[in-house]
């Protein structure tokens, strides 16, 4: 798979207007696969839905459990889960964009994008990373 | 994910008709939705028009009381169908009818149901969880039904859909086994249905926030003790 896609839709191309200059196309890359893949239920930002679908914004969850992100996103996660104190038990499903799984380089895109927006801050993953979190996913499904 | 059966703004449009009398109704009112019969009149007068009323339904609530046509009777009412675990459009629909819930909360001129589309999941202690995880304290304000688990009720659903104007059925290649889309029906203190909106477009929620005062204020002039007694 392709590492890095600049192919801008017209919300890219929206964004690529409005925005300042020190986003990369990337992080409009996370913002897209955020509206396609995540908005509908987490919430145009992040916000969540009372206590069926956890935040993203402000999430401690985020950082308590990077290391596994790319794998939660890649096989969906079902089951109690705590998010800033609140238990949420109900099943996301693994995340796909038109019919399809994310590649590694989607994934970081998107992490990236969710743990830098509404307030949250984290250090910038590398494709190589998320790479290898895959690699190390229970039982993930061939990838390439 | 989501199918449609028609477009709702585009069937309202269709189906809008104008009063015999159009000084009698002031341009806000909303259209009555839905088929309707013209039946001469016996007396030779002009012939009356019949429309098409919401389909009867009887089902058991979160709280486990039962919820009927009647349980609304003199009051509107805001319908859609969902299920507990869908994973496609349900948040979303229910996120924005949540936000249509809040400023009427306390208010008994509205009432909310959300009707399964998944009965043999979704029993009523998980209906409970349901609603109170979406933060719907009163079971009274916001029915979250099913129509029973046996076959013939399970069906009975899907028909229930029909008549309130939203697509739904059973569907192995959608999100969680079922194919729907995400419409809301307003329905008035007689039935009929009175609005559609689609949950998923943000124009719509916002119309049919905007629509409800000019329906709650109909049914009010349609009660003069109500008004009599302010
Ligand atoms: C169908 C609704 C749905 C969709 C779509 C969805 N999620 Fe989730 N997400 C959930 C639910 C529900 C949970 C909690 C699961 C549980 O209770 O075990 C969750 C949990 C999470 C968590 C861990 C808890 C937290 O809030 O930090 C993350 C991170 C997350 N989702 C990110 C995403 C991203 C990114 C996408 C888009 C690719 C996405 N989700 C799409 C429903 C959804």
């Amino acid at each position: 798979m392709n590492g890095r896609r600049f192919g801008l839709g017209a919300l890219g191309v929206a964004a690529a207007l409005s925005l300042p200059g020190c986003f990369s196309n990337n992080r409009h890359q996370g913002a897209r696969l955020y509206a396609e893949a995540c908005a509908g239920c987490h919430g145009d930002a992040g916000q969540g839905l009372g206590r069926l679908i956890p935040p993203l914004a402000g999430a401690d969850y985020l950082a308590a459990h990077r290391a596994e992100l790319p794998c939660l996103l890649r096989r969906g996660v079902h089951g109690p889960l705590t998010v800033n104190g609140v238990l949420y038990n109900q099943v996301m499903p693994a995340a796909r964009v038109d019919d399809r799984q994310l590649s590694p380089a989607r994934l970081t895109n998107l992490l990236n994008y969710i743990e830098n927006n509404w307030g949250n801050h984290a250090p910038a993953r590398t494709i190589q990373e998320v790479e290898r979190q895959l690699a190390g996913c229970p039982t993930a499904p061939a990838d390439k | 994910m989501s199918i449609r059966f028609w477009p709702a703004p585009l069937l309202a449009a269709a189906l809008f008709t104008a009063c015999s009398d159009p000084a009698a109704s002031p341009p806000a009112r909303l259209p009555i939705l839905g088929e309707r019969d013209v039946r001469p009149n016996p007396n030779g007068g002009p012939a009356d028009t019949v429309f098409t009323t919401a389909p009867a339904f009887r089902a058991l609530d979160q709280a486990g009381q039962t919820v009927t046509n009647q349980t609304f009777a003199g009051r509107a009412y805001i319908t859609d169908f969902f299920f507990a675990t869908c994973p496609g459009i349900c948040p979303k629909m229910q996120g924005e009818l949540l936000k249509v819930f809040k400023p009427y909360a306390a208010d008994p001129r509205l009432g909310f149901v959300s009707f399964t589309i998944d009965p043999a999941h979704d029993s009523l202690p998980v209906l409970r969880d349901y609603a109170q995880r979406l933060g719907v304290a009163d079971p009274a304000r916001w029915h979250f039904v099913t129509t029973g688990r046996s076959a013939a009720a399970r069906d009975s659903v899907f028909g229930l859909a029909k008549g309130f104007f939203t697509a739904a059925q059973p569907d192995k290649t959608a999100p969680g086994g079922f194919a729907h889309n995400g419409t809301f029906a307003l329905v008035d203190d007689q039935g009929h249905v009175r609005g559609l909106y689609d949950s998923l477009n943000p124009a719509e929620v916002a119309r049919l926030q905007k629509e409800l005062p000019a329906l709650l204020a109909e049914i009010a002039a349609r009660r003069p003790s109500a008004t009599a007694a302010k």
